[in-house]
């Protein structure tokens, strides 16, 4: 027993200890924070962010986890320095009255300075020591260290103690960065790495096709897992912040709810009851085909049931949506005034990617948002290339699924470009899927819209017209022509000629009603004939009847006059009489 | 002029009166040293035999320990140890190492001109 409990208990510690930067996302990529007690290499090329990086390292550690720091930089003084990071809401100078900072400006003119015979750095160490201890520091960056190499000659002397330094910075049990100039096809211009070879963080700024694009990737990190790839990062008014979001976050939960698309006819179309909660829906089509009226229904129709809706527009202003959408009568105006909707537009050429994508999750964050528009998605290829764009909305799809949230995007599909691609292929991640096409038929061009796929569920597989009238979008029966779907006029043509059938086959019914009323008259009147024909016969032999029993009574009257006149038998004569009657 | 006074140092009244001479500036140097290494020994050792050599009378060495005083390094920015800081006459030089290369440690004060 006490054994398993000494191994649990040591578990933790089998990793390397770590020191939590604070920087938003760079802990998470580094899995809990730099190497504590040991020195970090933050290495670059000019204007990457080494300096912005390692100053929040250390504001953070002073704020934050009670961690003292000293900044000893090479190339800035200190009131350059701290006026440099005031932009970004880093006060220095109360961090240095309340003794948690300590900065030290080293200056090195190799002009003021000539070498003769042996020395040391002992004077930087005694200066960086007084530093840590006039503080207690726990975390010290050294800003750039490899000035040195400009100010003095002798690089054996140098290199020596660079690697004493190092050394010593492990025994004080600091948690340092070294920041470092990239080298030409070196991680540092020289050779720093040789010595710092704890944990080495590159930082680049690339510029392809004129959009600048800043980058962060540990290159190694001894003794622990790490992510490998290479984040965004983005610097604004908050400081710092790394991406790490291209974990294809795949451990969503799959919710069973519907969300009504906004338009009922649709909603039947997508078997019966509307899009899945926390589904990624992909509106497609070229231009005009009302992809932003389709959202703006979506959007509309939530903020009804009072859900908050988040619309990224990267072609329209709030005030020209909103207007634009008042025509086909949807009031999204009264929807912002009830706080249910945050129209966000922005050009995409405005920012790099990785700030659109760092915008996105700080407003998703703020505004918790069931429902995310972004109209249309394919805008961002213009703030980087197809590639990057690709991969930071395949970021934003999962970041926002992991969050419930329900996405709508659209794209624009160029003309004369195949109707079933995007300009930047995420079909295969969307779970729903609407196209809309223009149809040209007769001379007309009209709008189309069906469901290509649709995961989980009964959709319709059937094209469909629809109209932007001034109610909204609204879905008309399916007409089926030799040659397709019916639309606009040919669809109003074979209505009318439908209609002149069904009239048509109304009158024929009639006549044969009419004509089958004239038979059964007939027929009856036929009927009514021989029963009179029959009637008279038949009173014809009640009457000889009649005539016949008369003439027996009087026969009988007569023979009994007869008789009587006979003076015959009375008896005799009866009982012939009634002989005769019963033969008879 | 200063190869003269090299060649042969003035007795003190004479020194006294070329103090009043453009040359004659008083010399103000502080030697930095991290405690009593060899290095900085010998530095103190060079020092002391170069100002003799050159600047008898008319110079101040002012030693500063910084293993005592730490705060020190950071004014006259300080890293190398031993590091000669020649305060006057302006402007400030420094020199780096133990001075065992007396050319260039003169070069360096600026009591002879510099080889390139």
């Amino acid at each position: 027993m006490p054994t398993t409990q000494v191994q649990q208990s040591s578990l933790p510690e089998r990793g390397i200890a770590k020191a939590p930067t604070g920087v938003a996302g760079l802990d998470e990529i580094t899995n809990g924070g730099l190497p504590r007690g040991r020195p970090t290499l933050v290495c670059g090329s000019a204007g990457c962010g080494k300096t912005l990086l390692s100053i929040e390292f250390l504001v953070r550690g002073a704020t934050e986890y009670q961690e003292p720091g000293v900044f000893m930089a090479f190339e800035e003084t200190a009131e350059e320095l701290t006026q440099n990071v005031r932009s970004l809401g880093f006060d220095l100078n109360k961090l240095v009255r309340q003794k948690k900072l300590a900065l030290d400006f080293v200056r090195v003119e190799r002009s003021e300075i000539e070498e003769t015979g042996e020395y040391d750095l002992e004077g930087l160490f005694i200066r960086l020591n007084a530093a840590i201890e006039s503080v207690g520091a726990k975390r010290v960056v050294l800003d750039t260290i490899e000035a040195l190499f400009a100010g003095l000659e002798n690089e054996g002397i140098l290199r020596a103690e660079l690697r004493r330094l190092f050394r010593w910075l492990k025994d004080k049990g600091v948690t340092a960065i070294i920041t470092a100039e990239r080298g030409d096809g070196t991680l540092t211009r020289r050779g720093l790495e040789e010595y710092v070879s704890d944990c080495v963080i590159l930082l680049d700024n690339r510029v392809i096709d004129e959009v600048s694009t800043r980058r962060i990737r540990i290159v190694k990190y001894r003794g622990t897992t790490h992510a490998t790839n290479e984040y965004p990062f983005l610097i604004d008014e908050e400081g710092f912040s790394v991406l790490p979001v291209t974990s294809l976050g795949l451990e969503h939960e799959a919710s069973e709810g519907r969300v009504s698309s906004g338009v009922p006819r649709l909603d039947t179309m997508l078997g019966g009851e509307g899009f899945y909660r926390g589904s990624t829906i992909l509106l497609s089509g070229t231009a005009g085909t009302g992809k932003t009226s389709l959202s703006a229904h979506f959007v509309s129709a939530a903020c009804e049931r009072g859900e908050r809706c988040l619309y990224f527009a990267f072609e329209e202003s709030p005030g020209q949506l909103i207007r634009n959408m008042r025509s086909i009568g949807l009031d999204l105006a009264k929807c912002v005034k009830k706080g249910l909707l945050n129209i966000h537009s922005s050009r995409a050429t405005f920012y790099g990617l990785e700030m659109h994508l760092a915008l996105i999750h700080k407003m998703v964050q703020e505004f918790k948002p069931d429902i995310v528009v972004a109209d249309p998605i394919g805008a961002l290829v213009a703030a980087g290339t197809r590639r990057d764009a690709n991969l930071m909305i395949i970021r934003l799809i999962d970041f926002l699924k992991m969050r419930g949230v329900t996405t709508m995007l659209t794209n624009l599909t160029p003309g004369g470009a195949a109707l079933e691609r995007t300009d930047v292929d995420i079909s295969s991640i969307v779970d729903t899927w609407l196209l809309l096409r223009d149809i040209e038929l007769g001379g007309e061009r009209n709008r189309a819209l069906y469901v290509l796929k649709s995961r989980g569920m009964r959709h319709s597989n059937q094209l469909r017209e629809y109209l932007l009238t001034d109610h909204g979008v609204e879905l008309l029966d399916a007409y089926m022509g030799p040659e397709g779907v019916l639309t606009g006029s040919s669809r109003m043509s074979l209505e009318a000629r439908e209609r002149a059938a069904v009239l048509a086959s109304q009158q024929e019914s009639e006549r044969k009603q009419r004509e089958r009323e004239r038979k059964r008259e007939a027929l009856e009147a036929r009927i009514v004939a021989l029963r009179k024909e029959f009637e008279s016969e038949e009173t014809e032999s009640e009457f000889r009847a009649a005539e016949d029993v008369a003439r027996r009574q009087q026969l009988e009257d007569d023979r009994r006059n007869i008789a009587v006149s006979r003076h015959a038998d009375e008896g005799n004569g009866a009982a012939r009489s009634r002989r005769k009657m019963s033969t008879k | 002029m200063k190869k003269s006074q090299l060649k042969a140092p003035l007795p003190l009244d004479e020194l006294a009166h070329s103090a009043s001479a453009t040359d004659a500036e008083k010399w103000d140097l502080r030697l930095y040293v991290a405690g009593q290494t060899p290095r900085s020994v010998a530095a103190f050792a060079n020092l002391k035999r170069l100002c003799e050599e050159h600047l008898a009378g008319r110079y101040n060495i002012e030693v500063i320990d910084l293993l005592k005083h730490p705060q020190l390094a950071a004014g006259d920015q300080i890293l190398a140890i031993p590091t000669l800081v020649r305060k006057l006459p302006q402007p400030i030089r420094k020199i780096v190492g133990d001075l065992r290369d007396t050319e260039r440690a003169l070069v360096g004060l600026q009591l002879r001109p510099g080889k390139t």
